[in-house]
């Protein structure tokens, strides 16, 4: 492993894709959740059109948070499993930039694909070209934020019965202010205000959680792993 | 502040259900949560009296 | 003569201390209780507005005000323990979460029931109303990741950096739950404001803010007190306590 700190993280993010590409079920697990719980809004509220309109932004942000939270497990689960995540934290690399990469990595596998399905379902819900161009921008912000939040709860939760429930339940109140821009950017934007306000909050938000999230992330682990 | 009656003081003007349905609930919440601490405590005593598995 | 506060700082110093505290705690929210409901029922005048209704808020205010309060105290022990490894602090930190949670959904029962006849419906999206809820959630988070870890000291710090976590976000949730209120107004309005509040009503309002004070205090402390009895069974003082007498 390269001595350097780019070296070390690139390295990191290597190795989980890798790793991901091997088990492709679950990520593709994660987007198949996406996709069948926004689907599952009209069939509850009914097809009216002007409904749907209005609906969208807020059911495709809950979704995704759903699934981002899902997804959480995979982030350690894997390396904890085998004893792997013990020599990450022994590493003489800063623990808060593999926890870094691994959440970068984990993005790819698991948000970016959301982000790129989202205008697909958009349309789905009829919103007009504009809105689906937010949309596509609130989550390509908004997901990574939701990692890096989550990555604290997976961390928490290292080993625990109960996980999945346990890590949403820890989580979900921390996701809410990323749901309330990320969906309001969209409704900014059709209401003629402009999603630049909801969109620079987010992107503070992302800036936040970047210089946080990793930080009380190792803190978590070693908590989690003595 | 005088009320009419003791009846007039019950009804609250009308606003009985909420005002004595905050009350009660509330005075329910202490209550119960003082008897489970009630019962927390007993039960940690009576774990004090079981004899401690030795340990090496 | 200096007090040493430090002395109080272990377990088998504070057990005895709590015990002795408590009763005065609830002594004076009992008290202060009575006063407070007798102004709030006997002096406070009725509402222009609002009629009687508007006397839930004698207990509405001070349960969110404490709700609010109590997690800060709760993060701030928990934050004091993980710093310095002092177990005490942690298990005040625990000790603190339920009644914090309690006060959460009292102030939530009674946002709703005064909503319903001022406001129409029996729940308000209002931002106050919203936070509060939130705030319950992570009570419940807090309280949940503990009873999940078997291993004390972990529990302690896992719940400390979750409590951590959780203070520091508060005022990030309060503001955007503030900001999406007010762009999805419509006809609601601030619920929890109480305009032109007569002397006596905020008088009433402060005691009974008092009251739940001392009652939590005094929770607290037995609860505390439990969780030393349970954390501690095998330690040479607490087995030489009256209560591990047969």
């Amino acid at each position: 492993m390269n001595g350097s700190i780019g070296g070390a993280f690139a390295c990191v993010v290597q190795r989980d894709l890798l790793l991901a590409l091997r088990r492709r079920a679950d990520a593709l697990n994660t987007l198949a959740f996406f996709i069948i719980v926004v689907s599952l809004f009209p069939l509850g509220v009914g097809a009216e059109p002007a409904l749907l309109r209005a609906i969208a932004p807020g059911v495709v942000w809950v979704a995704a948070l759903l699934a981002s939270m899902l997804a959480l497990q995979r982030l350690f689960a894997g390396d904890h499993a085998d004893g792997t995540l013990e020599q990450i934290v022994l590493a003489p690399q800063p623990l808060g930039l593999i926890v870094g990469a691994k959440v970068a990595a984990h993005w790819l596998v698991s948000g970016l694909p959301l982000v790129i399905v989202a205008p697909l379902l958009g349309l789905q819900f009829g919103l007009p070209a504009e809105s689906l161009g937010v949309l596509m921008l609130s989550l390509a912000i908004g997901t990574p934020t939701l990692g890096l939040i989550g990555a604290i709860g997976a961390a928490l939760t290292l080993g625990l019965r109960g996980g999945g429930v346990l890590v949403s339940l820890l989580v979900l109140p921390l996701y809410i202010p990323v749901l309330i821009f990320g969906a309001g950017a969209v409704e900014a934007g059709a209401s003629g205000v402009g999603a630049g306000a909801h969109l620079s909050l987010l992107g503070a938000f992302l800036v936040a959680a970047l210089f946080f999230a990793p930080w009380a992330t190792s803190i978590a682990l070693r908590i989690s792993l003595e | 502040m005088s009320w009419g009656s003791v009846s007039a003081f019950f009804a609250m003007g009308g606003y009985a259900t909420y005002v004595w349905g905050s009350y009660a609930v509330t005075a329910v919440v202490i209550v119960v949560e003082i008897a489970l601490l009630a019962l927390r405590s007993r039960a940690a005593r009576r774990e004090l009296r079981q004899p401690v598995a030795l340990r090496d | 003569m200096a007090i040493n506060w430090f002395k109080y700082a272990a377990p088998n110093t504070f057990y005895p201390l709590a015990g002795r505290m408590a009763p005065w705690f609830f002594g004076a929210a009992a008290v202060l209780t009575a006063i407070g409901l007798y102004i709030g029922f006997f002096v406070a005048p009725t509402d222009a507005q609002q009629g009687e209704a508007y006397r839930i808020i004698f207990i509405h205010v001070p349960a969110a005000w404490m709700s609010m309060f109590v997690y800060v105290v709760m993060a701030f022990w928990a934050a004091i323990g993980l710093a310095f490894n002092t177990r005490l602090s942690s298990m005040m930190a625990t000790a603190l979460a339920p009644t914090g949670a309690l006060m959460t959904f009292i102030a939530l029962w009674t946002g709703a029931l005064w909503g319903k006849p001022t406001w129409g419906t029996w729940w308000v999206w209002d931002a106050r109303l919203t936070s509060e809820l939130i705030l319950l959630f992570l009570y419940i988070g807090f309280i949940a990741l503990q009873a999940a870890i078997d291993e004390p000291r972990r529990a302690d710090r896992a719940g400390a950096v979750l409590a951590l976590v959780g203070v520091v976000n508060v005022p990030i949730i309060y503001f955007s739950v503030q900001w999406w209120n007010t762009l999805h107004q419509g006809a609601s309005v601030n619920l929890t404001k109480s305009p032109n509040m007569a002397a006596t009503m905020l008088w009433g309002m402060l005691i009974m803010a008092l009251a739940f004070w001392m009652y939590a205090i005094g929770a607290a402390l037995i609860r505390v007190r439990a969780i030393i009895l349970e954390r501690e069974r095998a330690v040479d003082w607490v087995r030489e306590l009256p209560e591990a007498a047969r």
